[in-house]
């Protein structure tokens, strides 16, 4: 029971250090950016400080704005902070990871993608409605993949809980899978989209025309616009520890004694800031691509997954 | 006292609750009072029924002397026909405590009309609406406790007729009377094809009972022919595409609340049928039936998804989306059967427990979603999304529920909707159990269609909610609507409420459930409750687990947190007019619309659809203002690729045939005499 507890309690804290670890990494990703484009760079804390100065802030609402459009910011962060919590980190033996299965993780995060569109069609502006459709769109294509980019992982480890899985790849050893491999470029590509960064979004827009996830939270401001800020952060976070610990887990701690513990936070910080230098030079290389040519991304992405489904099924079901 | 007893008082008293209604022409209460607190209480009896029968877990049957001398009634209540009783008795009472403040609409209009026109008989009559809906809703009980083919086709032919004369009600409307026909034509080949398939049983069994049916030995070549036969028959029914094209006419076309029972549980009695047919009675489904049905049920899903995104009539979207679920449900069969014909029966098990609890979740939430858009009906007269909006100030509380429903059908956990599509997948997920390749590789595509129909319905809801609910009002009737009575929140506040349950305790419905699949395959899904009433565990705690509950508690912490550091400690929020990037005078029509809403998927998806555009510019010489006009109709496939060609066929068959037909009667009594002839010389 005290081992239980305790598996509880640094699930608890685990995922504290998710929420708390997302504004650096948007930080760290921000000045990177910056300098790979010439531009001055803030602070790599600058996150936490635009965060601070928007909880401090009076809110305001639109006229039309119902309770949906309220709740909305509560029910997101709450989506994600419930994803953060059942995707291991720093540490194999995750407790939290049997309350929601990699399905479900896509199912929380299709909770915060239908709240955010709603609240977007609710003050009834026309960048509200076409923000939702555009985000319900690109969603509803990254999805398969996304999905197909999962099976491929499952089928190996025959199991949807994400702790199980880094286990069983863990303890396979280094295996070369080119099944993983289709897998890994379709889940970036699918995390790309529906995290809205370039080529599919550009986070940095303010051209309300371009806006796809930018035109839902027009309307926000405040502790409201806070929260979603933090609950993007978050997002961005989670897929890139999605890619880092299910593609290559070493270094992630497999048991919960002090020194793994440390080894592991070192371990995946290294990884999400070499993937977060990845992330920059891919934005900065790649201009953003118009809308109808996202159907197009995605497709690649998706018969990247079955590709991946398929080398599985031939060349590695004897594994 | 048994669980039979308790059925037949539900089936007698739908039938009471027709009766009654009689009067209704006279004296309008005894519809609104007497007929639909009778057919309350059918709706909880057939609930008790149908729980008995689930919880115990038993079996009972009996013979009633009537129908054919030489076979008599069997009626037969196992725990398969309980869940399904206990379905259609759920629907029945939130339709019951709905349709009193509902059928007011109609008396209205009577007056109104009779007032109007002066003629002695009204237009409406509220008799001939609850007659059809008492025996309407008996014929769909009765359909489940047949125990042979015969009383099956009558029960079943009760249903059939009694709804198409539903959807036919308001019949001076002539796309209503062009969907009843419509229905009724397909309703029938649909029986036809059904009648064959049990043919074929009764054919190898010697006589029409189940019991013979269950103990015939069929050759497999006779056992695919059956099956096919069935799946045509009952697919039919349940809205498999491309059999589909009735349901989008005549769902739309009947009173909200019957094209909620419709929609919600007729559909569902024939996904019984098929249930019936080929796990109870062929017995030994084969994986290749197994392969047809998941393309089926896949391309169903998809194609039923992608056809109701684009609709911006709310009940057509709504029938549109049913033949999306009964795709998603056809899979989940489909896996059963492939996981059982190939020798896996405990994962057979959880695939047919995902496709049981698909059917359950879908009654609740389509009931749900049909009385909501009854009510917007009721108060906007307005089924067109591009004229509604802003009404979840006017309607809160239709709105609130309506959104419960938009949640579960969405599949967002923690509703009801997801648990189900969170077990189809998982039965999806356990194809490496298979030896054979194509089959491994096949699955997981229409795993990942099935998430693709997910994310579309979860597009769709957004539009009907967005568009509906949420903006400002875009016509004025719209902006003066009024919430509904009591009554009618009731019954849709019953369905919000199970929507939630059924999502956040799958563990006891699940227990609940596992004895049909005992009865069927002489297993339980032993797995799925393993570690108690918190974790949903379908296969073992290892492989997955989802758990409710927890989900819910922790979203409950979160708003708790947000309230207490942030809500309660700010000041209160000012109000100003939304960003109009500077140059003011938004209004109700700058809103994004349905049409618009749907347009990226539109364009993306644009094979699937008959798509006619134009955009015509109109010059005004005079003011030389030029206005555009858009126009745009986006049209079924199906009916031009298969019903069209059909039509023609039977039209051009008819025009040969015809030439026989010359008048003469000299020539008519030659045909008979040579047919006379060959007959003798056939049987000499």
């Amino acid at each position: 029971m005290a081992d239980n507890l305790n598996g509880w309690l640094w699930a608890a804290l685990q995922t504290l250090l998710f929420i708390g670890g997302a504004p650096l990494l948007a930080g760290w990703i921000k000045r990177l950016k910056c300098h790979l484009q010439n531009r001055a760079a803030p602070s790599i804390l600058q996150p936490y400080r635009d965060l601070a100065k928007l909880f401090a802030k009076d809110l305001v609402l639109a006229h039309d704005a119902s309770w949906i459009f309220r709740v909305t910011p509560y029910v997101v962060f709450g989506a994600m902070l419930l994803a953060a919590a059942v995707v291991p980190l720093v540490a194999v033996p995750l407790p939290t990871a049997a309350i929601a299965d990699v399905i479900v993780l896509v199912g929380f995060f299709a909770l915060a993608r239908f709240f955010q569109a709603l609240a977007g069609m609710d003050i009834g502006t026309a960048f509200g409605g076409m923000g939702a459709s555009r985000e319900m769109t690109v969603a509803s294509l990254a999805e398969p993949a996304m999905l197909m980019a999962i099976f491929t992982l499952t089928m190996t480890a025959s199991t949807t809980n994400l702790s199980v899985a880094i286990q069983y790849i863990l303890n396979a050893g280094l295996v070369l899978r080119p099944s993983f491999l289709f897998a890994l470029l379709s889940l970036a590509m699918v995390a790309v989209a529906e995290t809205g960064r370039i080529p599919i979004d550009n986070p940095a827009t303010h051209l309300e025309l371009t806006m796809l996830h930018e035109a839902t939270v027009l309307e926000y401001s405040a502790r409201h616009l806070a929260l979603i800020d933090w609950a993007g952060m978050v997002k961005l976070m989670i897929y890139a520890v999605l890619i880092s610990n299910i593609f290559l887990p070493w270094g992630i701690a497999r048991h919960l004694t002090l020194p793994g513990l440390a080894l592991g936070t070192v371990a995946v910080a290294a990884k999400l800031a070499l993937l977060a230098v990845l992330l920059a030079l891919w934005e900065t290389v790649l201009a953003k691509m118009r809308l109808f040519r996202v159907p197009q991304f995605l497709g690649f992405a998706f018969v990247l997954s079955l590709l991946g489904i398929l080398t599985h099924v031939i060349l590695e079901s004897a594994l | 006292m048994s669980p039979l007893i308790l059925a037949y008082v539900a089936v007698a008293g739908a039938l009471l609750s027709g009766v009654v209604a009689l009067a209704a022409d006279r004296f309008p209460a005894a519809l609104r009072a007497g007929s639909f607190s009778i057919l309350g209480i059918a709706g909880v009896t057939a609930v008790a029924a149908g729980g008995w029968a689930l919880v115990t877990g038993t079996r009972t049957t009996a013979q009633l002397p009537f129908g054919l001398p030489w076979l008599n009634w069997h009626l037969r209540l196992d725990p398969l026909s309980g869940f399904f009783m206990a379905i259609v008795g759920i629907a029945v009472i939130a339709v019951s405590l709905y349709g009193p403040g509902y059928v007011r609409e109609y008396e209205r209009d009577r007056h109104a009309h009779q007032a109007a026109s002066g003629e002695s008989q009204p237009r409406n009559s509220l008799a001939t609406l609850g007659l059809f809906t008492g025996i309407f809703v008996a014929g769909m009980l009765a359909v489940l406790l047949a125990d042979d083919a015969f009383v099956f086709m009558i029960a079943w032919e009760l249903m059939s007729v009694s709804s198409y004369l539903l959807v036919a009600y308001q019949h001076d409307n002539p796309a209503n009377r062009h969907a009843a026909f419509l229905y009724l034509l397909l309703a029938e080949i649909g029986a036809l094809v059904i009648l064959l398939a049990f043919g074929v049983l009764a054919g190898f069994g010697g006589n029409f009972t189940f019991d013979a049916m269950r103990a015939a030995h069929l050759s497999p070549a006779w056992a695919s022919l059956a099956f096919v036969l069935a799946l045509f028959g009952f697919g039919m029914k349940a809205g498999m595409v491309p059999l589909h094209v009735w349901l989008p006419e005549a769902h739309p076309a009947a009173p909200s609340h019957i094209s909620a029972l419709m929609s919600g549980v007729m559909l569902k009695v024939a996904i019984y049928g098929l249930i019936r047919f080929v796990f109870d009675l062929l017995g030994h489904p084969q994986w290749s039936w197994g392969l047809t049905t998941l393309a089926i049920g896949t391309a169903t899903a998809v194609l039923g998804v992608l056809y109701a995104v684009t609709q911006n009539d709310l009940k057509r979207l709504l029938a549109y989306s049913s033949v999306e679920n009964i795709g998603i449900i056809l899979m989940g069969l489909g896996l059963g059967m492939i996981f059982i014909g190939t020798g896996h029966p405990v994962l057979g098990a959880v695939a047919l427990l995902a496709a049981l609890y698909h059917s359950l979740n879908h009654a609740v939430f389509k009931t749900l979603l049909f009385l909501g858009a009854g009510a917007v009906l009721y108060r906007t007269h307005e089924r067109d999304l591009d004229h509604l909006g802003g009404l979840i100030r006017r309607m809160p509380a239709t709105a609130f529920f309506m959104l419960i429903g938009c949640f579960s059908i969405a599949a967002l956990p923690p509703f009801n909707g997801f648990v189900s599509e969170w077990l189809t997948l998982q039965a999806a997920l356990q194809v490496p159990a298979l030896s054979s390749g194509v089959l491994r590789s096949i699955i997981p595509i229409a795993a990942a269609l099935l998430a693709l129909t997910t994310a579309l319905a979860a597009a769709t809801f957004v539009k009907v909610y967005g568009v509906a609910f949420l903006g400002q009002p875009r016509t004025r009737h719209v902006a003066h609507a009024r919430e509904v009575g009591l009554g009618m929140r009731a019954g849709m506040g019953l369905l919000a409420l199970l929507c939630v349950v059924l999502g956040v305790v799958p563990t006891l419905v699940i227990r609940l459930i596992s004895p049909i699949t005992r009865g069927l395959l002489h297993l339980s899904p032993a797995g799925a409750t393993v570690r108690g009433w918190l974790w949903l565990t379908p296969v073992s705690p290892h492989v997955a687990s989802y758990s409710a509950p927890l989900v819910v508690a922790a979203m409950a912490f979160t708003f708790l947190a947000g309230y207490l550091l942030l809500h309660r400690r700010a000041r209160s929020a000012r109000r100003s007019d939304p960003w109009d990037c500077g140059f003011g005078g938004l209004n109700a029509r700058m809103q994004y619309t349905s049409t618009a809403f749907a347009q990226p998927i539109r364009r993306v998806f644009a094979p699937v659809w008959q798509i006619d555009e134009h955009v015509d510019k109109v010059q005004n010489s005079a003011t030389r203002y030029t206005s555009m006009r858009h126009q745009l109709h986006v049209t079924d496939w199906s009916w031009s690729a298969v019903y069209l060609p059909i039509g023609r066929l039977v039209l051009a068959a008819a025009r040969r045939v015809g030439r026989i037909q010359t008048g003469s009667i000299r020539i008519y009594l030659a045909y008979s005499f040579f047919t006379l002839l060959l007959l003798l010389w056939l049987i000499t």
